[in-house]
């Protein structure tokens, strides 16, 4: 699909402030309501926007603890990314998955309400995942920054 | 701390999928009234559980075809080149996430470029360019899989 300037204009102030009204996101793209709606709806229908999703706020109910799980997986075994992503689905505190090309194959990112409970869902729910090479962990002190807009 | 029952959680999931679902289709779902879907969102909000919108577009639609986690340890340490650090990243329009982190690196960041040589033109020009930057690990990211998390 192509995309033209009152495109972009319309995605720009949609991915500032995805929350926005139809009445204010037409007034900052500097189009009419009628031109928003039929451009957000195009863009939809074509697959540019994917969704609009609320954000949890894990923190408020009470997930203190946030851990970026950094794995190196043993690939001799061909089907050991499949192994371990299917695994790692069934563990509830695991709120993502991304694989990578890198020095990383695989990242989790864990919740848990504290370290005593991280403690235990790393113990027996994370080291028992299949084709576990090695481990890194990041321990979440602060998101200064979190968007999910590209520079239109 | 706010407590959920299994409608707030029905609740918090649906919203998870798709921000835009209103009180009259979410009750329809769960088997509630309209007002009664209502509260129910409204008091998630004023917890802080239900912390806004995001927009999940189609980047490489967009022409944002690389995503990079980066991960950067500072090569000096203190408190007034953290903020340095932290100010100066948060502004390039090609980071999306900044987070401050305790393990193997200081800062977590993901960056979109059109290409792998625009994103070596970011790392250069911006990112190695930054405050007391030290070493920079690159992952580019394959694919990522949000989960529902313990609300599922």
């Amino acid at each position: 699909m192509q995309i033209d300037d009152t495109d972009r204009r319309v995605l720009r102030q949609l991915m500032a402030e995805p929350g926005l009204a139809m009445a204010d996101l037409a007034e900052r793209a500097g189009v009419t309501q009628a031109t928003c709606w039929r451009r957000i709806e195009r863009l939809t229908e074509s697959g540019v926007i994917k969704a609009q999703q609320a954000v949890i706020d894990w923190r408020a109910l009470g997930y203190g603890v946030e851990v970026s799980l950094r794995f190196s997986l043993d690939k001799t075994d061909p089907r050991a990314f499949d192994d371990f992503i299917d695994a790692a689905r069934e563990v509830p505190e695991v709120i993502g998955i991304e694989t990578f090309l890198g020095r990383v194959d695989l990242r989790l990112n864990v919740i848990a309400r504290d370290m005593a409970q991280y403690q235990e869902i790393y113990r027996r729910r994370i080291l028992t995942l299949p084709h576990i090479a090695d481990i890194e962990a990041l321990m979440l002190i602060a998101t200064i920054k979190d968007s999910d807009g590209v520079p239109l | 701390m706010i407590e959920l029952d299994d409608l707030d959680r029905g609740i918090l999931r649906a919203l998870a999928l798709d921000g835009r679902l209103g009180a009259g289709e979410l009750g329809r779902r769960l088997g509630l009234s309209q007002p009664a879907a209502w509260r129910r969102v409204k008091r998630l909000q004023e917890a802080g559980v239900l912390a806004g919108q995001r927009l999940v577009v189609d980047r490489a639609a967009l022409g944002f075809g690389v995503t990079v986690f980066l991960g950067v340890k500072l090569a000096t340490k203190g408190r007034v080149s953290l903020e340095d650090f932290e100010r100066a990243v948060t502004a390039i329009p090609e980071v999306q996430v900044v987070q401050h982190v305790l393990g193997l690196f200081d800062y977590r960041l993901r960056v979109v470029a059109r290409d792998i040589a625009d994103f070596e033109r970011v790392l250069r020009r911006r990112i190695l360019t930054l405050p007391g930057v030290g070493q920079v690990e690159a992952n580019v990211l394959l694919t990522e899989e949000r989960r529902p998390g313990p609300i599922g």
